[in-house]
């Protein structure tokens, strides 16, 4: 089921015109006219669409949290900072079929009624923003932005800003720091922004791929969209497949395919590249822990895996990993587990706010630690020192981003310990270029 | 009659039950026990709002969320952010996990701090050396290099080490709130972010020496004072006089009669009463510009309170001496202080040590 790259493809999709011709914004006009924003959030509540930016928060839920004192303005923030290595799913959507992301954020406005909405797309994609605000200036000259948007009398004003391409600028609380002109250091929670947010006002903050599913959900209904996925994994989703496949690429799938059926099949990944094989796999952006195939294709109980938010991270951390924001990055055996350990690990250490204390010295710390294990320099205790270091980072730190810098190098010592000691042990052998440690076993 | 009283809400903090008004922070509320359940602080500084969450040193678990709702909180909560919920139980120092959490936010705070106490200003009266002492372990599993920076001036009176700096962001605050025009807060990301001021701009204003009062740790050091003191061989007395910028209230730090320098006073959690400016701070430094009212009351734990205010600084320490000082300090703490060793000599204590133990003490 193609909901959102339906039209991906036509020529010319990314202007208003041919948008418009292919079914667009016929959306926002049934939204403003005939259902009033009210049954707008319930139809959302029922089509139980969760957050596509990684949390698998359910977006109805967050719309109903949002907090509505009298006087008070209310936002949107569209979090189009997606800098996840290995997710560039947002990125695909915003330059090829803008429109879509704007028709969502005028329905998804008029439901939680925010007169100014905000997309905060990374500075990096500097010509997306381009495409974004001319399909804006197109919006608004048909009538669909602006004031008095379809004769209704709600007005909306759309705001693309773009970031300064930090990756903690996409943690909800940084982005709005951000937004508001300040360092982008995520906030204390609570309060949380549906209370206290942009400009200490209630906001909402969903992603990309979230807000562009409204329109489907306002023109085919909530039910029909609960109908498409498994379980609470409603609905499609966009998979950002990267790494040692056939066909790299950004995938719609509906939710509950067989993770088998993803990598192999030649309607997604068309499999692991020729003469080579599985090893391991980041199902859901370099956040996830990393999962050696056989882990992916199967569950700990011999049942197999499905894409799904429930069934990626059965099993827990010990054999699971997460569906995350669907950056999904394949490894086959020529990969060196330590060296792309390592490669997170520098990424996160940039990256860090540098404002708690386990974050900001612990990332860097375990970087230290795995570039000298990398090039033949480790001790067989840095191991387990890595993994004391990560369980002292996760779950202390103001935001997420001390867990994602925690996950891959536990997961990665959980699974390929045998790698990492290799290292330590054969430095020589370890540290010439292009040398990876092979172990059947956990090749597929 | 109605109850006009403000409702109070009932926390339990290691075993201990208090009354606090709603809103109050956990941390707060563990204050108004004592310091014997007060989690530690390095970034929180209450006259600064905003501050605090950052260093994760005041973690604590949350082991009964409210009298309502008496799930435990999934993670460790920094509870100096955290307000209390009637009926909240919190586990601070009898709970291993926060212990342990505690431990590794020390290791932490240590691995890029360079550890040069012996020729640092702060030594004494640091924070960092205090928390790291109580919860901290003695030895460190870091092998790499420390990151270092240059030496800064920022301003005529302050110098930035940065090497030593711990990132909480109080003094950020402090020029944020106390001083206008801030020109200085923090540059970069993750372990190489520094404070530092916009480019080629000096703090020059009133106010901007309090920056120095809230480090926790030497990385601001007050440039009219560097190198030139222990603060344990110095008297803090309390003084005041007529300033038209600041109270005026301040705490004068005596060497023999020279006054070496100027702080404002801090209460018991080393946080500053009220800001004082920087002509008091910097330029007056004669007694005959104080009214003084008293010596400082300073804890008997602190290093502070151990100096011999200067009389005793050539004398060689004398085992026996200590000792009986802090066999007597167990004893009974409303005994006399006895400073000479002829005087602890003659002491009832002195003499039992010696009875008890003639061997040990050889010399005799």
């Amino acid at each position: 089921m193609k909901i959102l790259t339906e039209h991906i493809n036509t020529p010319g999709i990314e202007t208003f015109d041919v948008y418009r011709k292919k079914g667009g914004y016929t959306a926002v006009e049934k939204a403003i006219k005939t259902m009033g924003p009210d049954a707008v959030v319930e139809e959302v509540k029922k089509s139980g669409v969760r957050g596509r930016g990684g949390a698998g928060f359910p977006m109805g839920m967050k719309w109903s949290f949002l907090a509505k004192p009298e006087g008070v303005p209310r936002y949107l923030v569209c979090n189009a900072d997606e800098s996840e290595p290995g997710t560039f799913k947002d990125h695909y959507l915003m330059k090829n079929i803008p429109h879509l992301l704007i028709e969502g954020m005028i329905i998804s406005s008029y439901a939680l009624g925010a007169n100014k909405s905000f997309i905060y797309v990374r500075g990096e994609l500097m010509y997306v923003i381009h495409i974004l605000e001319k399909a804006i200036e197109e919006a608004k000259a048909a009538g669909f932005l602006g004031k008095n948007i379809l004769g209704s009398g709600y007005d909306l004003e759309l705001i693309v800003q773009p970031g300064g391409g930090a990756y903690i600028c996409g943690e909800e609380t940084a982005l709005l720091e951000s937004l508001e002109g300040k360092r982008g250091n995520p906030r204390n929670k609570p309060p949380f922004p549906a209370v206290k947010g942009l400009y200490q006002c209630p906001t909402v903050v969903n992603n990309v791929e979230s807000i562009a599913t409204t329109s489907w959900i306002i023109n085919n209904g909530g039910e029909a969209y609960a109908a498409i996925g498994i379980g609470k994994s409603t609905g499609t989703k966009l998979i950002s497949a990267s790494g040692h496949i056939n066909k790299p690429g950004v995938y719609e799938i509906d939710l509950g395919v067989s993770c088998d059926e993803f990598l192999n099949s030649d309607e997604y990944c068309g499999g692991v590249r020729k003469g080579h094989y599985l090893k391991a796999v980041v199902a859901g952006g370099s956040s996830v822990p990393i999962v050696p195939g056989h882990l992916f294709l199967k569950t700990a109980n011999g049942e197999d895996r499905l894409m799904s938010y429930e069934s990626l991270s059965d099993g827990g951390f010990a054999t699971g990993t997460m569906l995350g924001s669907g950056g999904f990055i394949v490894f086959d055996e020529t990969a060196c587990i330590v060296r792309n350990t390592w490669n997170f690990a520098r990424f996160y250490e940039h990256e860090s706010c540098g404002q708690c204390s386990p974050c900001r010295e612990g990332t860097g710390w375990m970087q230290k630690v795995l570039n000298r294990i990398e090039h033949g320099k480790g001790s067989m205790h840095d191991i387990d020192l890595l993994v004391d270091i990560s369980k002292k980072i996760e779950g202390n730190t103001i935001c997420p981003l001390g867990d994602a810098a925690a996950w891959p190098v536990a997961s990665a010592i959980r699974h390929f310990r045998d790698e990492f000691e290799w290292h330590i042990k054969e430095p020589i052998a370890a540290t010439r270029p292009g040398a990876v440690y092979m172990k059947e076993s956990v090749l597929v | 009659m109605e109850n006009t009283a403000p409702q109070l809400f009932k926390v339990t903090i290691d075993g201990v039950e208090v009354e606090v008004p709603p809103g109050t922070t956990i941390l707060q509320a563990a204050r108004k026990i004592g310091p014997e359940v007060a989690p530690p602080a390095m970034c929180y500084y209450e006259p600064l709002k905003g501050s605090g969450g950052k260093c994760r040193a005041c973690l604590v678990k949350v082991s009964a969320g409210s009298a309502k709702d008496p799930r435990p909180m999934p993670k460790l909560v920094a509870s100096c952010i955290t307000p209390i919920q009637d009926g909240m139980v919190v586990e601070n120092y009898t709970n291993p996990q926060v212990v342990d959490a505690r431990k590794s936010v020390v290791e932490f705070l240590l691995i890029n701090h360079p550890l040069d106490c012996p020729i640092c200003d702060q030594a004494g009266e640091c924070h960092l050396q205090d928390f790291s002492y109580e919860h901290g372990v003695g030895t460190t599993r870091y092998e790499e290099d420390r990151r270092t920076f240059e030496k800064e001036d920022i301003g005529p009176y302050i110098q930035l080490h940065m090497t030593r700096c711990i990132l909480c962001y109080r003094c950020v605050y402090t020029a944020d709130q106390i001083t206008e025009k801030r020109v200085h807060g923090v540059m970069n990301r993750g372990d190489h972010a520094e404070i530092s001021t916009y480019i080629g701009q000096a703090i020059d204003n009133d106010f901007s020496g309090n920056v120095i009062d809230v480090c926790p740790v030497g990385a601001l050091t007050d440039k009219t004072y560097r190198f030139k003191n222990r603060v344990w061989f110095s008297k803090p007395v309390d003084a005041h006089c007529d300033c038209e910028k600041c109270s005026g209230k301040v705490q004068l730090w005596y060497r023999g009669d020279e006054v070496i320098r100027v702080t404002a006073r801090k209460n018991e959690w080393g946080e500053v009463k009220e800001f004082i400016c920087n002509t008091c701070r910097f330029e007056r430094k004669q007694t005959s510009e104080w009214t003084i009212e008293g010596p400082t009351k300073v804890s008997r734990a602190s290093v502070i309170s151990a100096n011999k205010y200067g009389k005793n600084l050539v004398t060689k320490p004398d085992f026996a001496l200590k000792l009986a000082e802090s066999q007597y300090k167990k004893i009974d703490d409303d005994r006399p202080y006895l400073h000479e060793m002829s005087e602890i000599q003659q002491s009832e204590d002195y003499k039992a040590l010696m009875a008890k133990d003639e061997k040990y003490f050889g010399h005799k």
